[in-house]
């Protein structure tokens, strides 16, 4: 049963696509890697995804997958370092979907939050201000939120950039778990090595999807050629597409 | 503590003060984490006009100065947001435009049918003329206050540290900002009669501003800005009765004596650190 269907879809920014025309559907349960130079548009993507973007033209088919399933990981979270808060807390905000406004936290709900700051390895950082933390321990603790939010569809955007080899592969086993959990898993990645190793499947994206399907069959050298090739800037004098929609 | 138990007048003014220095400061606290500070002083000025008109229609009544505050406080914040939304002009700038108007607006009105004296009162306050209806209408406004802050606390907190992540998971966001808004005029409102338009920021930014040296959580950071306020209303009445100086300014004033204290002992961030700097940490 399928979690999500791209249907003819196009996003992007004041009219110019930033992903155009996609069609395919993600898989219940699948690992994918989605993979394309800066500016492909996985990012943007994501965003359609998530449900911030929406569509310029053709539509995302989310299955019976409500905006509570779906936990999102930033390219670039915006968050306030200077703010006074610490880790415990900031992991225990992944409990908004069940808990909502004013639901209470229990017991389980701790055991959660703190099966979660381990998982991470960051047992002891609970009392921790969030502005004192390093690049990797944010990124430690923003897994761990998403670990206590406990969702089927998991989108991660470029999660392991910038950040430490111990911490990427401490971060990867969770993402090998989630799979074994039978969530489906997003991810955008640069590093073509990693995906080849951990990524069943890859959509390799230059604004068009250039291929989509498992990952030794799409990560072909002439493949990533024709992706590199894409342009990056929007055509200012661009006319409208005239590719049929369906 | 003579005055407060010889007149009545006295204990009025300290219970009203004490009722704004609970309601106000966890307000100014989330306006300062929000980098919201001036937009607090803006608005404050934006409800003089309203008031004014309240006056010019009923007089020294409360309940016309008030209503009419809060009807045209409520109006300039969302006609300020509105404004930013759909124009170039960021909300700093729309306020700023607001406030400078409604000044001037305020004043004009004031002086239509009012004398110097009373533009004083609308300016600085005049705390110590609160009676049992200017009090019953302080209190209640703390008790709503502090009920739906208690109500929008999470979405609030959130919006300030990762709104990405809040509108991932809810849509409380939007209407969670408009509720912190209007409790933002509603406590000026309270505020105004006690210490006028210009300094009734102060009760709930001042306190605000000191908690930061003083603690590291939100919660906090609440904690010593209403303690704060209490003891600057406190001591500001009781010098102002002293040495016969307006009470509002003199509440201001102490509370401002108490940020600069806290600037120089601070635990957190204060000046001395930097001058008698300990030994690092084993680990």
């Amino acid at each position: 049963m399928p979690e999500l269907r791209f249907r003819n879809l196009t996003l992007g920014y004041e009219r110019h696509p930033a992903v155009h025309h996609l069609d395919g559907t993600v898989r219940n349960g699948a690992l994918i890697a989605v993979v394309g130079p800066n500016g492909a548009g996985k990012s943007t993507l994501f965003k359609g995804i998530v449900g911030t973007l929406k569509p310029l033209a053709g539509s995302i088919e989310r299955e019976g997958v409500a905006a509570r399933d779906i936990a999102y990981l930033p390219q670039v979270p915006d968050i306030d370092r200077s703010f006074p808060i610490n880790v415990y807390d900031m992991v225990a905000m992944g409990l908004w979907g069940a808990r909502g406004l004013f639901g209470g936290i229990g017991g389980k709900d701790r055991y959660a939050i703190e099966a979660a700051i381990a998982a991470v390895g960051l047992t002891g950082f609970e009392g921790r201000t969030i502005g004192t933390l390093s690049g990797g321990q944010m990124q430690r603790m923003l897994f761990a939120r998403l670990l206590v939010q406990d969702a089927r569809v998991i989108v991660l955007d470029e999660p392991f950039t910038a950040i430490d080899a111990r911490t990427s592969a401490d971060l990867l086993e969770l993402v090998r778990r989630w799979h074994a959990e039978r969530r489906t898993v997003l991810a955008a990645l640069h590093d073509i090595d990693l995906v080849r190793a951990v990524f069943p499947e890859t959509l390799l994206l230059a604004r068009e999807p250039v291929a989509w399907g498992s990952t030794r069959e799409v990560l072909t050298p002439e493949a990533l050629n024709k992706a590199r090739r894409m342009c990056e800037a929007f055509d200012e004098s661009a006319e409208a597409c005239v590719v049929a929609a369906e | 503590m003579a005055p407060f138990v010889d007149f009545e007048f006295m204990r009025r003014a300290l219970v009203g003060m004490f009722a704004l220095a609970i309601g106000a400061p966890p307000i100014g606290v989330f306006l300062m984490l929000r980098r919201m500070s001036l937009i607090g002083d803006a608005m404050a000025h934006a409800i003089l006009p309203g008031a004014a008109l309240g006056f010019l229609l009923a007089g020294l009544s409360l309940f016309a100065m008030a209503g009419g505050g809060l009807i045209v406080g409520f109006l300039i914040a969302i006609a300020a947001g509105l404004i930013s939304r759909s124009t170039p002009l960021k909300e700093d700038a729309s306020l700023a435009a607001f406030f400078l108007i409604s000044l001037a607006l305020g004043v004009t009105i004031v002086s239509l049918k009012g004398n110097n004296i009373d533009l004083m009162h609308f300016l600085f306050g005049s705390v110590l003329s609160i009676d049992n209806a200017a009090l019953l209408l302080i209190l209640g406004i703390t008790s709503v206050s502090l009920f739906v802050l208690a109500l929008i606390w999470r979405p609030l907190v959130l919006e300030c540290v990762d709104p990405g992540f809040l509108r991932s998971v809810s849509r409380a966001g939007g209407p969670a900002h408009v509720a912190f808004l209007g409790l933002v005029v509603l406590n000026l409102v309270g505020g105004f009669q006690s210490l006028g338009t210009l300094l009734a920021v102060g009760i709930m930014m001042l306190p605000a501003i000191t908690s930061r040296f003083w603690s590291r959580d939100v919660t906090g950071m609440m904690a010593v800005a209403v303690v704060s306020a209490v003891v600057a209303s406190y001591a500001g009445l009781l010098l102002s009765y002293h040495a016969n100086l307006p009470s509002g300014p003199a509440i201001i004033l102490v509370a401002g004596l108490i940020y600069v204290l806290s600037i120089a002992v601070g635990p957190f961030g204060g000046l001395i650190w930097l001058v008698l700097p300990r030994r690092h940490l084993e680990a």
